[in-house]
Order: C-alpha cells, then sequence, then structure tokens
C-alpha cells in the first residue's frame, strides 16, 4: 500500500519535471535572436561551435533538439557554461545541499517560533500585543528579502562587527570533513544572518495560521472540559487546544518547504550564499544561459523532492493518514 | 428602473453588508487611507519631486553631490551619482502602482475564469486543469521571473507578463474550491432545472458568490506583484526606461551603500515595504467579509 503510493508519487514526480523540462527547453529557445548564440559561447572559434552544434544538434529541426536535448538531461548534460569554462551539472553539484540546509534551517526556526507565538496571540485576542505582532508580522512579510537582509548586513556586520557580512565560510578555512564543513562553528556564523533573514519571511505563516485555528479548536467542547477539571489557562492554551490546532500548520509546512527553496533566490544573492539561487542570478545576469537552464530545472527538483519529504513527515507526524 | 435605481438596489442587496464588516475593521481602513495616499503620490508625482530623478545635480560650488546625507534639499539624500533619492522613490511610486495593480487585475482575471470552469464542469476538464496547476506549483516563482525576463528584453510589460504567466495557479486553485461548493447549492440545480444555460449559470449565479474572495486574492496578488517586480529590477533587470523602486535599490547595493549610505538603502525599502503592508492591511478587512468566524468578537 505505502509501497505503491510513494511509486506512484515517484512517477508523478518524474513526470512534473519532464514537463518542467519541456518549458525550460521552449524558454529558453524562444529567445529574440539567434538560438544557437543563445546557447553558445558567442567567443568561440568556428570548429568548437560546430562541435557543439553536433552535441545539441543545433542545426538540426527543433524537434530532433527536442530529443537529443531530453536524451542529455537524462544523462545528467545541461551543456557547458560559458562563464566557468566546464559542464553545468560539475558547476551546481555542491550547490544544492547548501540551498537545502539554508531553506530547512530557516523553516524549522520560523515554525518553532511562529507557531509558540501564535497560540499566545490567540489567548490574548484583541490585546495591544496581538496587533503589535500582527504588524510586525505584516511588515517582514511585506519587506523584500533582499532589503531586509541589506539592513542586518548593515546593522549587524558593518556598524556591530558580529556577523560576516556574506559567504558561507571564511576565506582559507578548510574543513577535515564533508560533516565538519558544515557543523563547524565557522559555518554556523556565516548562516545566522541569511537564516534569520528568512526566517523573519516566513515566521508570519505558522503564526497567523495557529492564531486562527486555535481560535477555532477554543470553541470545541474538550476545551470547555478541561476548563471544568481545572486546568491552568497555559494548560488549556499549550497541552490542550494547541496540539489539535497543528495539523493546518503542518500542512502549511509541507507546502512552504517547497515553495522557500525557490524563494531564498535573492537572500542567497544578497548574502553571498553559493547555492542554486545565487547561481541562477548570476547565470541570468552574465547570460550563461546553459547554467541557467540547468539550476532552473534543478531548483524544481529540488522543490519536487521536499515536497514529497514534506509528505511523508506528514504521515509520520499524522497516523490517520492513509497513502493512497 | 433606471440604472440608479438598479445601482441602488444592487448596492443594498449585495454590497452594503460587506461594506459595512470591512468599514468595521480599523486596520483595514487605515490601509485603503495609505493605499489612497499613495495614489495621490503617484498621480502628483511630477509636482511633488523637488528634482529631475536622473539627473546629476551639484552643489552650490560646482562638485556633483554625491552621497549627500538628508538635507533641506535632498530630502533623502543622494547617490553616488548625486543623484536625488527623493525624487527617484515618489516616481518610483507610479511604476509600483502600476506594476502591481494591472499585473493582480490580469491574474484575477485569468485565475478566476479558470477556477470557474474547472469547478463548474468538473469530470476530466477540472482534472486535466488541476493536475497543471500542481504542475506549476513545482515550479520556484522569482527563478521564473528572473530566468524569463533575462531571456526576454528586460521592460514592465515582460515582468508582468512573467509573474501573471505563473499566479494564477493559487487564484485558480481557491476559487475552484469554492465553485465546487456553490455548485451543489439549491439554487444552482433551481438555475438548472429552469433551463439557464451553463454560461448564464457560471456568470450569473456563480461568479458574484466568488467575487469577494477573488478581491481578496486580488489584494495579496497586488503585494506579491509588487515585490516581485522589486526583486527583479534589484537584480538589475528592470526596465531602464523608468526608476522603479527595485531600481534604486540595485544601484545601491551595487555601489556598497549598505557602508556608506543608509538613506540610500532605508527609504526606498521602506516604501516598499509601506505600501504592500497598506495592501495586506486591506486584506484583513477582505477576510472578515469572506470568513465570518475570523471578525471580532
Amino acid at each position: 500500500m505505502v509501497r505503491s503510493y510513494f511509486a506512484r508519487r515517484l512517477g508523478y514526480m518524474v513526470l512534473c519535471l519532464f514537463v518542467v523540462a519541456t518549458m525550460v527547453f521552449f524558454m529558453f529557445r524562444m529567445i529574440p535572436g539567434n538560438p544557437i548564440g543563445a546557447l553558445m559561447d558567442p567567443s568561440l572559434d568556428a570548429e568548437a561551435v560546430k562541435t557543439l552544434e553536433q552535441r545539441f544538434g543545433l542545426n538540426e529541426p527543433l524537434p530532433t533538439q527536442y530529443v537529443l536535448y531530453l536524451k542529455n538531461l537524462v544523462q545528467g548534460d545541461f551543456g557547458t557554461s560559458f562563464f566557468y569554462r566546464k559542464p553545468a551539472i560539475e558547476v551546481l553539484a555542491d550547490k544544492v545541499l547548501n540551498t537545502i540546509i539554508l531553506a530547512v534551517v530557516a523553516l524549522v526556526l520560523a515554525y518553532a517560533v511562529g507557531i509558540l507565538a501564535g497560540v499566545w496571540m490567540a489567548w490574548r485576542r484583541g490585546s495591544k500585543g496581538e496587533t503589535v505582532l500582527i504588524l510586525l508580522s505584516l511588515f517582514f512579510r511585506s519587506a523584500p528579502v533582499f532589503w531586509v537582509g541589506m539592513l542586518l548586513i548593515m546593522l549587524f556586520s558593518y556598524k556591530l562587527g558580529w556577523f560576516p557580512n556574506g559567504g558561507i565560510r571564511s576565506p582559507g578555512y578548510e574543513a577535515s570533513s564533508l560533516w565538519m564543513k558544515y557543523l563547524s562553528l565557522d559555518f554556523l556564523h556565516h548562516l545566522v544572518l541569511p537564516a534569520l533573514v528568512y526566517a523573519l519571511y516566513y515566521v508570519s505563516t505558522p503564526m497567523l495560521l495557529m492564531r486562527n485555528t486555535i481560535t477555532e479548536v477554543l470553541n470545541e467542547d474538550f476545551i470547555e472540559m478541561a476548563r471544568a477539571k481545572g486546568v491552568s489557562e497555559t494548560g488549556i492554551m499549550y497541552r490542550h487546544a494547541a496540539r489539535n490546532a497543528l495539523l493546518p500548520v503542518v500542512t502549511s509546512f509541507t507546502i512552504s518547504v517547497g515553495l522557500a527553496v525557490g524563494g531564498q533566490v535573492l537572500v542567497e544573492y544578497v548574502f553571498g550564499w553559493p547555492g542554486l539561487g545565487r547561481e541562477i542570478v548570476l547565470a541570468a545576469q552574465r547570460y550563461d544561459y546553459p547554467v541557467a537552464q540547468a539550476s532552473f530545472i534543478m531548483l524544481a527538483a529540488t522543490v519536487m523532492v521536499m515536497n514529497l519529504c514534506a509528505d511523508i513527515l506528514y504521515g509520520v507526524l499524522d497516523p490517520r493518514i492513509s497513502y493512497q | 428602473m433606471n440604472i440608479g435605481q438598479r445601482l441602488a438596489l444592487f448596492y443594498r442587496s449585495s454590497l452594503e453588508e460587506p461594506v459595512r464588516i470591512f468599514l468595521k475593521n480599523k486596520m483595514a481602513v487605515a490601509g485603503l487611507v495609505i493605499l489612497v495616499l499613495f495614489f495621490l503620490i503617484a498621480f502628483f508625482a511630477p509636482l511633488i519631486a523637488t528634482h529631475d530623478p536622473t539627473a546629476m545635480n551639484r552643489l552650490e560650488n560646482g562638485r556633483p553631490a554625491r552621497l549627500q546625507a538628508p538635507s533641506p534639499t535632498f530630502l533623502f539624500g543622494t547617490t553616488d551619482l548625486g543623484r536625488d533619492v527623493f525624487s527617484q522613490i515618489v516616481m518610483g511610486t507610479r511604476v509600483a502602482l502600476l506594476v502591481g495593480f494591472l499585473t493582480a487585475l490580469i491574474v484575477t482575471f485569468i485565475g478566476t475564469n479558470i477556477g470557474l470552469i474547472s469547478g463548474y464542469y468538473g469530470g476530466w476538464i477540472d482534472n486535466l486543469l488541476m493536475r497543471f496547476v500542481d504542475i506549476l506549483y513545482s515550479i520556484p516563482f522569482i527563478p521564473f521571473v528572473i530566468v524569463l525576463v533575462s531571456l526576454l528584453r528586460p521592460s514592465l510589460w515582460n515582468i508582468i507578463l512573467a509573474i501573471a504567466l505563473l499566479t494564477w495557479r493559487s487564484v485558480t486553485r481557491i476559487v475552484r474550491s469554492q465553485v465546487l461548493s456553490l455548485v451543489q447549492r439549491p439554487y444552482v440545480k433551481a438555475a438548472r432545472v429552469a433551463g439557464a444555460s451553463d454560461f448564464r449559470i457560471i456568470f450569473v449565479h456563480i461568479a458574484p458568490n466568488v467575487l469577494p474572495l477573488a478581491f481578496l486574492e486580488m489584494a495579496f496578488m497586488i503585494g506579491w506583484a509588487i515585490i516581485a517586480e522589486s526583486s527583479v529590477s534589484f537584480i538589475g533587470f528592470g526596465d531602464p526606461s523608468v526608476t522603479s523602486w527595485g531600481q534604486i535599490l540595485h544601484a545601491s547595493f551595487l555601489s556598497g551603500a549598505v557602508r556608506t549610505a543608509w538613506w540610500w538603502v532605508i527609504p526606498p525599502g521602506m516604501a516598499i515595504v509601506i505600501l504592500v503592508t497598506s495592501v495586506f492591511m486591506i486584506t484583513t478587512g477582505l477576510e472578515d467579509v469572506n470568513n465570518p468566524r475570523l471578525r471580532r468578537r
């Protein structure tokens, strides 16, 4: 039962990827001007152009090109970066993990704080404190993340000098192993600001959702019962009401996970965080189409994989969910 | 009945109650006031701006007024090219409002209609459209807009197009779910029995009931469109023929103003925040209209 569910989910993911890849194919070939020029470095000599043309079938009709494109894609061949002068897939290989780490840390932070604050807001409904929190969450929802990033850099990096203004590791830092690469203090030090910026953006979703569902849950009989038993207000809010209001928040988490990966492009750019998002921006700025194309497809794939993981997590958290 | 009477009747039957609920929400009314102020600024922008936003201003001694701190002459200071930040922001109001409202209008129109069709007809039409929407949901929004705008020529219209191409997904999904329940209502069945055409049922009987929800989604879209435009412009793909808030921040980020000129960083961002917040404040009032349970007790 469970196995067939995942088989279907995986099959569906492959279909999604196929559609996205097709979209990308046509997107990158409707560029005004010469479609061949868009996929190749203008500074290449005639000999190299010929090799590339053959490899991508650029002088073939569009349908043949499309088949070849899919064939290359399945083999992980996204073309050669104009800028780095190496295969696009090599450029991006180590960026995926950086992107996922930043997204997960920021989201977990946002949801932990957001859930607790949301419960408090429902409890103090109509109070001044609630209004302040609503306005604060509106502020960070409305503020472009890149601007909040600039503000934090201004304050914490230049004024106070507490955190580095960007990058992922101090220059010259050599990690002894893969684990040390991501568990060292130096890495965490670099992670704080970008994660904080992104968490501030996301915190309003769980907070407002929690506040609304709790308000509904508070009308239920079991809350009345708890009150009659003499459970303290704190106990009612955090143990009885919050638990039963969590499900919609978890649902929103599974949706946010996907959105977060795509949305952190600008955070990565501002903080020079070497992830897929920053690479897509740089590639677009450099008109490095093979990398732009590859990172877009990989970003979409990351979104899908993380959605799948979130769905699995959802099933673990709520045993009533049956995989069909 | 003449037009005036019809309008009055329409107001009393379908608008009076929502308007009353909306006006009861102080936050929403405050948001509306701020939004109207922004419209006034946009309308009178050339009169309010103190300098030409693209001109290099000079000091009294003839030297270019580079990176001047805020003063009575330059209300929000100047950029590294001696441009007046205040005037740039005032002119940028027009771009933000244009992109926000036009995009939201297009997206809501497309999204609502597809949602109505999908929810009303159901069956394979619904299935096909919703699977397509699902796939659209796996496409990351901002990267999509960046890549598309960089592939096309950077211009306001291409930015609007890129945002609209993807964001109708959420309007469609939300409107459709509402339509699914509306189709089951007795008055829709009655209309069908009475021989009303599909077109008439969709647009006369169902559409008016999803309008409050569509308006709510439209308000959110305004906010997202403004932020999306500023993001694309921030990266450097803004329309070169206009001055937008995102472009101001693009120039200030590249010149390292975070270290040297706070006045070139904070005001343009604040403008975005205040405008988008005002729109989101309005959404709280629209939410009250849509969901009676959320109304303040």
